[in-house]
């Protein structure tokens, strides 16, 4: 693989939640166009890989390099212009509760562009119909549905046409149909604009349909990063696990068990 | 755990102390990043806005003024009542517009303008910037490249500054007012020469006390209830405990400051 056109490149990163170590020794690649999926049960650290991932945390050690640049390393105004080129759809949507839909949308471009008011507005309607939000602009985010919501997050995510986009568990808390219509819309993204997606989530139906490579954590390590079909391949017990939805059967060390019972006490 | 009770109340005073450091220091910072935003934002490609100004100046200030006025008259009321009650016991009732004049432009007006813009709006920011904070809007903020603190504490203290010592001058006019309204009544001093004898009696550093006292409060409010909305993290609960504390801390936190700031500059 050529270093250059990596969109992502996630070399030994460590960190830590206080004095607890939540990913260890993580390193994985996603080339420009590619849509990486981020797999892994709860708790297995794949949120945090994602928040270290948007630059909202500093690492204890190793570099996630994004178009290139060491995020570990830039300065403000560095990642202020990275910034314009990342798009990211939160888990609950997160929009701007006092702000309509259409408002939403515009932010990013009110922000980073000099764009007069009319274009604005143009753009963001352009972003809505590409989410079948078309018409919605006026409604406030309280008065929209679950599904409704994260397509409006995407449009934002979107509307600077970013080179990277991040989507946080996509299909969590929608129905089936509605998840797949999300599923097919991230295909597109990928087809008409060339964007690398890394897509978070725990849902495997969704995960294979859209992956070009998948990500498995699992306790803060990465257990494989491959093709779909080496994934689905793989004899490792825990991904065959995660795949089959088999319950984990670890057997307990007793004495640690008693530790964990008894800590702070004696 | 079981250790011995003193050292476990030791280590708790520590770790209280610990807390209250860390979280006077968080603040400094906080209002340091706000003035910066404020004065170089514009090089730094990321103004604060002046229509976010005035919209948080109308939801602060301007909204604020039928309660401010409605409290501040009552008390200037309550100040002729009490002041000719005293002085009456001396014989002279006259002297109570010098009371009036002095403790309403130095002391009650900035108190009770600070103390009901903490509770309305130290609480409303604590509220509104935890919500953000718990559904990742903050987040959210962040990642499309806006500062939270350039775009939502910056816009608040300028707004703050602006419009609580408007309003304490507001509130001093209106409560002279309705110290003028009782002597009228029960001296039958006429309205206009009370406020003739008023203003006989103030010189400009009366008004200047009261006012530099109001900055300092819009700078607690606004601090106060936006570090306490920001460091939310546990859900309805958390917003709900941090609005609390917002509002508290923000009146307590003003009559300290009152009391400091009287104590330094008074004697």
């Amino acid at each position: 693989m050529n270093s250059t056109d990596l969109a992502i490149d996630v070399s030994h990163l460590v960190t830590h939640y206080g004095s607890r170590k939540i990913l260890d020794d993580i390193s994985f690649q996603a080339r420009q166009g590619e849509i990486m999926v981020i797999m892994g049960g709860s708790g297995s650290g794949k949120s945090t890989l994602l928040r270290h991932l948007l630059g909202l945390h500093q690492p204890t050690s190793g570099s996630i390099r994004l178009l290139g640049k060491d995020i570990t390393q830039l300065s403000a105004d560095e990642m202020y212009d990275l910034r314009k080129n990342m798009g990211v759809a939160f888990q609950g949507g997160a929009l701007f509760n006092s702000m309509t839909v259409g408002e939403n949308v515009e932010l990013p471009l009110r922000e980073h562009t000099r764009l007069d008011e009319n274009t604005m507005r143009i753009m963001s309607r352009m972003k809505l119909e590409v989410v079948n939000l078309a018409g919605f602009e006026n409604l406030m985010p309280s008065e929209l549905s679950g599904g409704m919501i994260k397509r409006a997050a995407l449009a934002r995510a979107i509307v600077m046409d970013p080179r990277l986009l991040f989507f946080d568990e996509p299909s969590a808390g929608l129905d089936p149909v509605v998840s797949a219509e999300l599923d097919e819309l991230i295909l597109i993204l990928r087809d008409a604009m060339n964007m690398t997606i890394v897509v978070v989530t725990h849902e495997l139906e969704s995960a294979f349909k859209i992956a070009d490579r998948i990500t498995v954590l699992d306790q803060g390590r990465i257990l494989m990063s491959d093709t779909v079909a080496a994934v689905r391949a793989s004899t490792n017990e825990r991904i065959q696990s995660l795949l089959n939805r088999t319950p984990r059967n670890e057997a307990i060390n007793p004495d640690e068990y008693m530790e964990r019972l008894t800590r702070e006490i004696f | 755990m079981t250790l011995n009770p003193l050292l476990s109340f030791v280590s708790q005073v520590g770790q209280r102390s610990l807390q209250s450091v860390r979280e006077v220091g968080y603040h400094a910072a906080l209002l340091a990043e706000a003035f910066y935003w404020l004065l170089f934002g514009h090089w730094r490609r990321q103004p604060v806005r002046l229509g976010a100004v005035f919209k948080e100046a109308v939801g602060v200030g301007v909204n604020a003024i039928p309660i401010v006025a409605l409290a501040s008259f009552a008390t200037g009321m309550m100040l002729a009542i009490q002041g000719i009650y005293t002085l009456r016991t001396f014989g002279a009732e006259g002297q109570v517009v010098l009371g009036i004049a002095l403790s309403v432009t130095r002391e009650f007006a900035p108190l009770i303008t600070g103390i009901f813009v903490a509770g309305r709006s130290g609480s409303a920011i604590a509220a509104r910037i935890g919500t953000m904070q718990i559904s990742q809007e903050i987040d959210a903020l962040r990642v499309i490249g806006i500062n939270p603190v350039r775009y939502l504490v910056a816009p608040l203290l300028a707004a703050m500054l602006l419009t609580l010592p408007a309003l304490t001058i507001l509130s001093s006019l209106v409560a002279l007012f309705g110290g003028a309204l009782y002597c009228a009544g029960e001296l039958s001093l006429p309205i206009d020469i009370f406020f003739a004898r008023t203003f006989e009696v103030l010189v400009a550093d009366d008004v200047i006390h009261g006012v530099l006292k109001s900055f300092i409060f819009a700078v607690i409010v606004t601090l106060i209830g936006a570090g306490n909305g920001f460091n939310v993290s546990a859900g309805a609960e958390g917003v709900g405990q941090a609005t609390t504390r917002a509002v508290v801390l923000g009146c307590i936190g003003i009559i300290l400051a009152d009391m400091v700031f009287t104590f330094l500059t008074s004697r």
